[in-house]
């Protein structure tokens, strides 16, 4: 979808959802265009939608010039790794560069074009994308009185190592 | 002191002459002048820093001469979350300080994971991988909880004898290992030389149990 | 200031971190060096990555509230508000004109007590050990002291609710957050009179690490280090969240962006801060500190998505919450974390400085840990 730039009361929160390959100029677009001028990307951020098969990520724009905002940028890609790839706003804002990375280290959303792309939080072995909603966490839990059944399950329908003193249903 | 009778102690006392083991001098001179380890990880570290600030005043205990190298160092204070990025470093710091050296598991967290126990990234205790002497509890623990483990890690001290001390055991190992970064969790887990997961109850059968 | 021709030089590199007693907790930075010049200088984070929004999403809206505590450490009362008003925001939720007034008091104390211990820090970067972070610490006792009589806890607050506070402030304790604003002023003046026109402190951070106002906005800059550098943004002023619009102060604003022109914002945004608090305090109106509409057992949020966002004393905290069908729990909760981001121009500014200088530099971005990593 191209937004229409006729839209002149930022204060409603336009949200455009664009398609991939139109993101970086509608980017440019809102931060050049005279009645915009979102010259600060305040937050970046992906979201998994596990059901829907796609994350998004999320951009909050606002304007130290003008002083209004937020205008919310939305980008969609599918949930698999090979393919889960958005174009990087980071020419357009630096603000977004770490962030991008955050996203890239907890989500893997490869973002095309960002300057130095690499793990931020975790180190850089770790394989997973630890906020993806079917991230398994490893298996180190210490028995304990609070229920993880939840836990259990998915760990052993997973079928990993799982130590003995975890594999016990929790009875009610 | 078996050696020397209580009278003549009393008596060579009145005329300015101490007479003790040297295990005493050692251990005395040691507690009272504890230099921690400068150290801080998390929430806990505004506590610790604040126990050495005016009010709380840590070196009314000898131990306010905060190193920051762990060369010089002989208390390491974990005063905050071992996030699993900072577990190996945390070992290494450890391997680094002469002994004899003493811990202080500062904090839920340091102690078992707190409230983020259940975070990916989070180590469940750092008593995991280092031998711990003092637990603090709280989130974080007040400056006076801090002194207070100060003043159980003096006692711990004064009761050290030189013949049982870890460090003068040359069976011990000198270096704990330092685990590496995994692909998805810390290789190994834990250090099963020092922390064992605790076994569940309902593991066990009953004819164990009977065996003890 | 490199040597080439003179002398063939090779360039080091160090890793200052995660143990180093001047990054302010487990940061660290990869500093390569020519000589004592600094070329090139890459943040390494993540040593203390709690997994803060993982596990908010496993649990339902107000058990965050804690957690959020423990995002920045010294600023827990503003923490609490900022998470307070994205729910509010999403759930459609009314705040009472009390409580409104009394989450001001809370976070303009915050500032103060951060603030205070912020400059304490940097000075000991700058080589003062320890000494002005005894002055800073000892006027934070007993702001501590008042946040331990309202909320039980000195530093993990965990004070505000949704549509309200937990506690209300009483005579006692608005008597006290009276006493606090009187002698703040005193203390200021004398932390000033050491400090501000400090030869040592002027050769220290006069024109060092000077971050452009057009980088500082490109770059997401936000808080007392945008201010710095010219950027005339306050979200007090600019989103008027609160009862902010009620009160008569000003927004300093620096000039050159150097790290004496952050000291000199911080100092004078207390001054302001203890002027929102002589306000506040004489205009609470009585009434309810919390709305009673809100229930708390099975508290449920229509599906959407909000961002929330305050000027913390760090900068621009904003909460970036997404409540799904269900509704219980948080589908996605992210924070934008202020110190996070005012470290994208870390490496702009150290360049060409002396490595001495970097900690310094990094004294004056007023980092929190708990709050880069999250």
């Amino acid at each position: 979808m191209t937004p229409s730039f006729e839209q002149t009361s930022p204060d409603a929160k336009p949200v455009f959802l664009v398609e991939r390959d139109e993101a970086v100029a509608v980017a440019r677009k809102l931060k050049n265009d005279p009645r915009w001028q979102m010259d600060f990307c305040s937050c970046v951020t992906a979201v998994d939608y596990l059901k829907e098969d796609y994350i998004e990520v999320v951009y909050h724009l606002y304007s130290v010039a003008l002083k209004h905002g937020p205008v919310v940028l939305k980008i969609r890609a599918p949930r698999d790794l090979a393919q889960c790839e958005v174009p990087s706003l980071t020419p357009v804002w630096r603000g977004c560069e770490f962030q991008e990375r955050e996203a890239y280290d907890l989500f893997g959303v490869r973002f095309t074009g960002h300057p130095d792309l690499r793990r931020i939080l975790m180190w850089d072995e770790f394989k997973d994308h630890p906020l993806r909603k079917d991230y398994i966490p490893p298996q180190d839990y210490e028995w304990e009185p609070t229920p993880h059944g939840e836990v259990l399950t998915r760990a052993k329908a997973q079928g990993g190592t799982i130590p003995p003193s975890a594999v016990v249903e929790v009875k009610k | 002191m078996e050696m020397t009778d209580d009278g003549l102690k009393s008596e060579l006392q009145k005329q300015g002459v101490f007479v003790v083991p040297v295990e005493f001098l050692y251990n005395w001179s040691r507690k009272s002048s504890i230099w921690p380890l400068q150290f801080g990880l998390a929430c806990c570290a505004i506590e610790m820093i604040a126990s050495a600030a005016a009010r709380y005043d840590l070196a009314r205990f000898g131990a306010e001469v905060f190193r920051a190298t762990p060369r010089q160092a002989d208390l390491m204070i974990v005063a905050g979350t071992v996030t699993k990025k900072m577990a190996p470093q945390v070992v290494r710091l450890w391997n680094q300080m002469p002994e004899p050296k003493y811990c202080i598991a500062m904090g839920a967290c340091a102690i078992s994971g707190g409230p983020f126990k259940d975070g990916y990234n989070v180590l469940k205790g750092i008593d995991r991988y280092i031998p711990v002497d003092v637990h603090i509890p709280g989130c974080p623990p007040r400056p006076e909880a801090f002194i207070h483990a100060i003043m159980t890690l003096q006692r711990k001290i004064e009761q050290d004898h030189l013949h049982r001390m870890r460090c003068y055991n040359k069976e011990s190992p000198a270096e704990y290992p330092i685990p590496a970064y995994g692909e998805h969790d810390l290789e190994p887990p834990a250090n099963p030389e020092v922390w064992q997961p605790p076994k569940d109850y309902r593991d066990v059968t009953l004819d164990e149990v009977k065996r003890g | 200031m490199s040597t080439a021709g003179v002398i063939e030089t090779q360039t080091l590199e160090v890793s200052i971190g995660p143990q180093h007693p001047s990054t302010h907790g487990v940061f660290r930075m990869n500093v390569t060096l020519d000589g004592e010049v600094v070329v090139k200088l890459k943040p390494v984070m993540g040593y203390l990555h709690r997994n803060h929004e993982q596990l908010a999403e496993k649990m339902p809206w107000i058990a965050s509230m804690p957690y959020t505590d423990r995002l920045d450490y010294f600023c827990s009362m503003s923490n609490n508000w900022a998470y307070a008003l994205a729910v509010e925001k999403l759930a459609g939720i009314t705040v009472p004109e009390r409580a409104e007034y009394i989450r001001v008091i809370m976070a303009e104390l915050t500032r103060l007590q951060n603030h205070a211990s912020a400059i304490g820090f940097l000075l000991s970067d700058c080589g003062a050990w320890f000494t002005p972070v005894l002055y800073a610490f000892r006027e934070r006792e007993r702001i501590l002291d008042f946040f331990e009589a309202v909320s039980g806890s000195r530093m993990m607050c965990n004070y505000c609710r949704f549509g309200g506070v937990r506690v209300d402030l009483n005579e006692q304790t608005l008597a006290m957050a009276r006493g606090i604003v009187e002698r703040f002023p005193p203390f200021l003046d004398e932390f000033e009179k050491l400090m501000t026109e400090n030869e040592v402190l002027m050769a220290r951070t006069q024109r060092v690490g000077i971050l452009p106002k057009a980088l500082a906005i490109d770059a997401s800059i936000s808080g007392p280090m945008a201010r710095a550098s010219g950027v005339e943004y306050d979200i007090r002023k600019v989103d008027k969240y609160g009862v902010y619009d009620r009160f008569d102060f000003l927004v300093p604003v620096g000039e050159t962006g150097d790290v004496y022109d952050r000291y000199m914002i911080r100092i004078l945004e207390m001054r302001q801060a203890v002027k929102i608090l002589q306000q506040a305090l004489r205009d609470i109106p009585a009434g309810p500190c919390q709305n009673p509409a809100v229930k708390f057992r099975n508290f449920k949020i229509p599906a959407g998505d909000g961002y929330g966002r305050i000027e913390s004393p760090k900068g621009e905290l904003g909460f970036y919450l997404v409540a799904d069908a269900t509704g219980k729990n948080p589908y996605r909760y992210h924070v934008r974390p202020p110190s996070f981001i005012n470290l994208t121009v870390l490496e702009d500014m150290c360049l060409g400085h002396k490595v001495a200088d970097v900690v310094v530099i990094l004294g004056s971005v007023d980092i929190v840990l708990g709050e880069v990593d999250r």
